[in-house]
């Protein structure tokens, strides 16, 4: 069950909108964060949020590169695989990420910390190779960036909730 | 240095405030619109000025524009798009962080071209900075009056809001972004009926980019004469925010003359080759243009200048490659891209993209044969069968590696390997 501090919000921006279907991505995201995925709980709670079915909400979030229908960890790195980082050293990337990681494309840390996506093209080819977490941007990495960057967010960030 | 107009308040790490952008004469036009201009007057200013769309195609926007009939329902809606997603482009992200203001006030004033009530700006999730930006410096638009109802006293009520994507390139198409909005799966639409006639919720929509909106304000201010006076060549007008990415010195966003020639953009905006790289060819406007070589350097890069030498300045993102980067691995990495990236809605992109994919992997992992040569120019044929402009224009970079880097295909055949690899 979803929490009124979370529910009331998103159904006081549907009752304002002249479209609530309009919302859709905008929900998904939200019940994304609450759950650290679209689950198929969350997914039930979109469409009937919305007036929709759960299928219609199925197909929109299976569309979408930034919405995950499996668990992820606290933090998605969306690396780069466009084409001006590829010729910038996106396979160093990744192999530097394997490395520290000791996961691939598609798999989270046991710590539940990091998730591995190859993403297209996330648009900051002046500062390529890049990649994105969680909404920020950071580039152009070399293996000693990155390892700043995990360790820092390790670090900071509070545990996450299940480690898997 | 030339005349800056879309970049004139950009600053080095700070975003420009609603003041700063006043006091270079943001929100000028808007005023002298609804007091002096009625909405006719600014869109036959535009037409004037021959503002030719940035998104890549290069339509006329007063023309998009006059295309709502003066007859056509309401309410109308604006929209504005900073999705892209073109591999090499990152302009509406620097113009975001630029000089928000100047795209609010673009939007405000296209809206009042084709006599919208609501504008919604189209966001992608990678720049969910932007995003925010947008949201804050809208709110402070509101308060200063000139977004909402009866602005500045005018009969003229206009609300804009930002509206987030799920991410996915195809969602940069006009069709599949207003389908996008609407909650359904981003496909596009042929016409027809045309957007401007039936698109959001059917009602008469007008979309435009983002780069096309904000040179808006300052043909209004300035005149269509002096718009066309900013480019370098008699054919184009205004100027364009050129993206530099790969093996260049200084990658950027670079604000020039629209036709300035591609060896001026790279040798001296972006500050040339890296030490020891020699220039090999450019993608010169994102994924879905064809490779240039070194016989095509001097092209002027507007939309004419780049049709001559049977190519596209598209969204002017360009890609450089050295000599000693595979242009045969750099198009298996760009078809990659458009097979991830393909909505699967017809069958020449969902499946002939792959097709494509697997003939370039084996010749790139040397088990490619003579005889993929011509399957592929056939199979890239077929893309032009498709549905809407996305297989077309991935099949650009393919058609074109085969056309100008034959050399560089047959020794990857012939060798049984890359032979950039060592």
């Amino acid at each position: 069950m979803l929490s009124e501090e979370l529910l009331e919000p998103l159904q006081k921006r549907i009752a304002e909108t002249d479209h609530p279907r309009e919302l859709v991505v905008d929900i998904m995201l939200a019940l994304q964060n609450h759950h650290g995925y679209l689950s198929d709980q969350a997914v039930e709670e979109a469409a009937r949020l919305l007036d929709m079915t759960p299928l219609e909400i199925e197909e929109l979030a299976t569309f979408y590169d930034f919405i995950y229908r499996e668990p992820v960890g606290r933090f998605v790195i969306h690396v780069c695989d466009g084409v001006v980082c590829w010729m910038n050293g996106y396979d160093s990337v990744l192999n530097h990420l394997f490395k520290k990681l000791g996961i691939k494309p598609g798999e989270t840390t046991e710590d539940g910390f990091f998730t591995i996506l190859p993403t297209a093209c996330i648009g900051y080819c002046d500062l390529s190779p890049a990649m994105l977490i969680n909404g920020r941007a950071y580039g152009p990495l070399t293996p000693e960036k990155i390892d700043g960057i995990l360790d820092r967010l390790r670090s900071e960030a509070p545990p996450p909730r299940m480690a898997r | 240095m030339y005349p800056q107009v879309i970049f004139q308040n950009r600053k080095p790490n700070r975003i420009a405030t609603i003041d700063e952008y006043r006091q270079s004469g943001g929100y000028q036009a808007l005023t002298m619109a609804l007091q002096k201009y009625s909405p006719k007057e600014v869109q036959q200013a535009v037409v004037d000025a021959n503002l030719q769309g940035r998104g890549g195609a290069g339509f006329p926007a007063g023309l998009k524009w006059k295309s709502v009939a003066d007859d056509a329902p309401f309410p109308r809606y604006l929209i504005t798009n900073i999705d892209e997603m073109e591999p090499g482009t990152f302009k509406d992200r620097i113009m975001a962080h630029a000089d928000p203001h100047m795209i609010i006030e673009g939007t405000i004033l296209a809206g009042y071209v084709v006599s919208a009530e609501k504008g919604i700006i189209f966001v992608r999730p990678s720049y969910e900075s932007s995003a925010l930006i947008l949201e804050r410096e809208i709110r402070i638009a509101q308060e200063a009056g000139y977004l909402g109802q009866n602005i500045m006293g005018s009969n003229f009520s206009f609300d804009l809001i930002v509206h987030r994507s799920g991410g996915r390139y195809i969602c940069g198409e006009g069709t599949a972004q207003i389908n996008a909005i609407m909650g359904m799966r981003a496909h596009p639409k042929q016409p027809p009926p045309r957007s401007t006639e039936k698109g959001l919720w059917d009602q008469p929509t007008v979309l435009n980019n983002i780069e096309t909106l904000v040179n808006v304000p300052h043909i209004v201010r300035h005149g269509a004469e002096w718009f066309k006076g900013l480019a370098k060549t008699k054919a184009s007008s205004g100027t364009k925010l050129y993206c530099v990415s790969g093996k260049v010195n200084r990658p950027g966003c670079y604000e020039l003359p629209m036709g300035t020639p591609l060896r001026e953009i790279i040798e001296e905006h972006a500050g040339g080759l890296l030490p020891g790289s020699e220039f090999k060819a450019c993608l010169p406007g994102g994924a879905s243009t064809c490779f240039l070589g070194k016989e095509d350097y001097d092209v002027e890069m507007d939309f004419e200048g780049l049709k001559k030498c049977r190519n596209r300045l598209g969204t002017g993102a360009v890609i450089v490659f050295d000599q000693k980067t595979c242009l045969v691995g750099a198009t298996l990495n760009l078809i990659d891209f458009f097979v991830r990236e393909s909505c699967g809605f017809c069958t020449p992109c969902r499946e002939g993209l792959p097709f494509i994919r697997d003939l370039l992997w084996r010749i790139e992992h040397g088990e490619g044969e003579e005889e993929f040569i011509p399957i592929l120019h056939r199979m890239c044929a077929h893309m032009w069968k498709s549905y809407c402009a996305f297989a077309p224009g991935a099949s650009m970079p393919v058609t074109s590696l085969l056309d100008h880097f034959p050399e560089e295909v047959h020794e990857h055949i012939s060798q049984k390997k890359c032979p950039f690899k060592s």
